[in-house]
């Protein structure tokens, strides 16, 4: 542990934030589309949602790299301990990236140069960040890369990413990501591109890694069984906006919004017997058409009329429960049966 | 690493064989032979022509013939020249090579000066303005053959301007030191631009999309997420992996020079191996052919051996294979 903290305290507050892409077509994605939420110190946030529902858009913002000049943040603010992080200069933004927030990336093989040594690319970031000598930097490599899990760490250094299996090289992306004590860490879909035996691996290293620094995780997945393993907190992500924000014992035993229920629902549960697996009819709108209305009411099956008309407010239904959906103003019932008891059909 | 420049090696010397065949194969199957043709006297009678058949010994079989020379070729002995008052070919090449050698490193350094500056900067800033120049030239450079290319550059900088000759390899007897290095640099000029004009656009396009290409892969995003600078993100991590297919292109480039100065070296009535080359297919100067067939076939081969090695340098991942 690295001295007292509060739990409470803000680490990442985002506010408003937009980011629009321009399409080759002239017409403008919202991929991101008014976004806010606070990660806590020590906290683990999961960002949940399909491919498309912009929650990779709101991870690349919150590290301001855009691909530019066709995507760009329109508005909002990105607060990382208070610090305006939209109004940094580029030469600032530089020393807020894996230093201060760092990144696991999906493919681990692909995150990495092909043609540098492991050992290189750890030493990197603690060179430019830590303006470590060449030796010392090597040196902090192989304790990274022991404390990620790496046994012959000192073998490891001189290797190559393509000598290594991906479970390795997730272990050296998360060895990098740490390399600079960051407050902050981002993994985007940090466990897609592994086996399934590596994965929870994985998550649980993350986790210890996260408690022994006292950082904060942003984890952005499509996968609710990551969420349930390793999140404190759950954000659900549609049409570039944020449909539900709960605890995660808070949404895995009352999810609200329709989209959440059937994304619960979509999940195979080893203990229920089921025909088919329930899903959600249709895709997701593509951000540069989506619906005036609510964004997920096209494929809602309890849409009324007034959803056309406007897009709901996030308004919170329960204690830190909030919810973006018309159904929940002011009433306390739920929008159809318990989805439970809906698999058992 | 060894082992793989080992294994290289190795398969050369199968493809060494295979090629000495085919160049012989070549000049055999073609018709005529140096008795034949305008520039022997018609008086000559035909007896005393096929007695000197039979001293040559074209008349003997195929394989006889074939072996015949691969024996001396093996002893360094590349025979003797029916024109050029029967030196030895051996002897009529080294007299040759070194100037083709001059040019074509001229051309390949041309190439690299040229293309390399202006490739990156064409990826950083694509449809940039000067992007788009150097898409022209590129594509004027690749669709103007060499000769006519040639020509031209004599025209305006030798004719008109007067800025460089435009025959030869070196203009006065009796210079020396830096003056006469000089002056057999002035001399390349010209023939070494027409020489590597085309490559130069192909490399110019070809640093261009692949920079770009590496800009958009996964890591470069994961090398920015770092924290690293954009000299580190551009001349470190993407320029190293750009460059990879370009140095393996390289080499075979450097094999196809010697036998790409041919055209050039007849435009500008240089003396290196592409003229001699040329005369001696005008004079059906059979050994001489050969010779410079089998010299160019093996500068290939080494151009790719460069090639595979130089690939393994740069690219770990085909290292340890």
């Amino acid at each position: 542990m690295r001295g007292v903290y509060m739990k409470n305290e803000p680490l990442l507050e985002v506010n408003g934030l937009k980011t629009y892409i321009t399409l080759e077509n002239k017409k403008q994605a919202k991929a991101v589309d008014g976004v806010d939420f606070v990660i806590h110190k020590g906290e683990t946030t999961a960002l949940v949602g399909e491919s498309g529902s912009g929650k990779s858009m709101t991870s690349m913002s919150i590290m301001r790299l855009i691909p530019e000049p066709s995507g760009k943040i329109v508005e909002g603010s990105i607060k990382l301990e208070g610090k305006e992080l939209l109004k940094l200069s580029e030469k600032q933004m530089e020393k807020v990236r894996g230093n201060e927030i760092g990144m696991i990336f999906q493919d681990p093989h692909s995150s990495l140069n092909p043609v540098f040594t492991i050992g290189m690319q750890i030493a990197e970031p603690l060179r430019k960040h830590k303006k470590m000598k060449k030796k010392e930097a090597y040196k902090k490599a192989v304790e990274l890369l022991v404390m990620a899990g790496l046994p012959n760490a000192d073998q490891i250094v001189k290797m190559y990413p393509h000598q290594l299996s991906g479970g390795m090289v997730q272990r050296v992306v998360i060895a990098i990501a740490m390399s600079c004590d960051p407050k902050l860490i981002i993994a985007d879909e940090p466990t897609t591109a592994l086996d399934v035996t590596i994965q929870s691996q994985i998550l649980g290293l993350m986790t210890e890694l996260k408690d022994q620094t006292n950082s904060a995780v942003l984890m952005i997945t499509h996968d609710i069984g990551v969420v349930s393993e390793a999140a404190d907190k759950v954000m659900v992500m549609y049409g570039g906006q944020i449909v539900e924000k709960a605890s995660v014992k808070e949404l895995f035993r009352n999810p609200k919004h329709p989209y959440t229920i059937g994304l619960l629902a979509s999940v195979p549960r080893i203990e229920v017997e089921q025909e088919r697996l329930e899903s959600i009819q249709g895709t997701v709108p593509p951000s540069h058409a989506f619906p005036k209305g609510c964004r997920f009411a096209p494929r809602c099956k309890h849409a009324i009329e007034a959803c056309t008309k406007t897009v709901p407010e996030l308004i919170e239904s329960s204690n830190d429960h909030e919810v973006r959906c018309i159904l929940y103003r002011g009433e306390e019932t739920r929008p159809c049966d318990n989805h439970e008891q809906r698999n058992t059909n | 690493m060894y082992i793989y420049v080992i294994r290289r090696i190795l398969l050369f010397i199968p493809m060494l064989i295979a090629v000495s065949f085919i160049v012989f194969m070549l000049a055999f199957i073609a018709p005529g032979d140096p008795l034949t043709g305008e520039r022997i006297d018609p008086a000559v009678d035909a007896e005393v022509l096929d007695q000197r058949r039979e001293a040559l010994g074209i008349n003997d079989p195929f394989y006889v013939q074939y072996f015949d020379w691969l024996g001396s070729v093996a002893k360094g002995e590349l025979g003797n020249s029916i024109n050029y008052n029967s030196r030895t070919v051996e002897g009529l090449i080294l007299s040759r090579i070194d100037n083709t050698l001059y040019l074509s490193v001229f051309s390949l350094l041309f190439t690299i000066i040229v293309a390399l500056p202006i490739g990156i900067y064409s990826a950083r800033k694509p449809y940039s303005l000067l992007d788009y120049g150097a898409t022209t030239f590129a594509f004027l450079g690749l669709a103007i053959p060499n000769f006519f290319a040639g020509l031209l550059l004599i025209y305006v900088f030798a004719f008109q301007l007067g800025w460089f000759p435009s025959q030869g390899s070196v203009s006065t007897v009796g210079l020396s030191g830096f003056d006469y290095f000089f002056d057999k640099i002035r001399h390349l000029i010209l023939p070494g631009t027409t020489l590597g004009l085309a490559s130069t656009a192909i490399y110019m396009r070809y640093i261009r999309s692949e920079m770009l290409d590496v800009m958009t892969s996964d890591f470069i995003r994961a090398v920015k997420a770092k924290g690293m600078g954009n000299r580190s993100v551009l001349y470190k991590h993407t320029l190293r992996n750009a460059l990879i297919p370009v140095i393996t292109l390289l080499g075979f480039e450097f094999g196809m020079l010697l036998s790409g100065a041919v055209i050039t070296e007849a435009v500008f009535n240089y003396p290196g191996l592409g003229t001699l080359f040329l005369d001696s297919i005008i004079n059906r100067d059979y050994p001489v052919i050969m010779g410079i067939n089998l010299i160019l076939s093996v500068t290939i081969l080494v151009g790719n051996l460069l090639a595979d090695i130089c690939y393994a340098v740069v690219d770990p991942r085909i290292r340890y294979d």
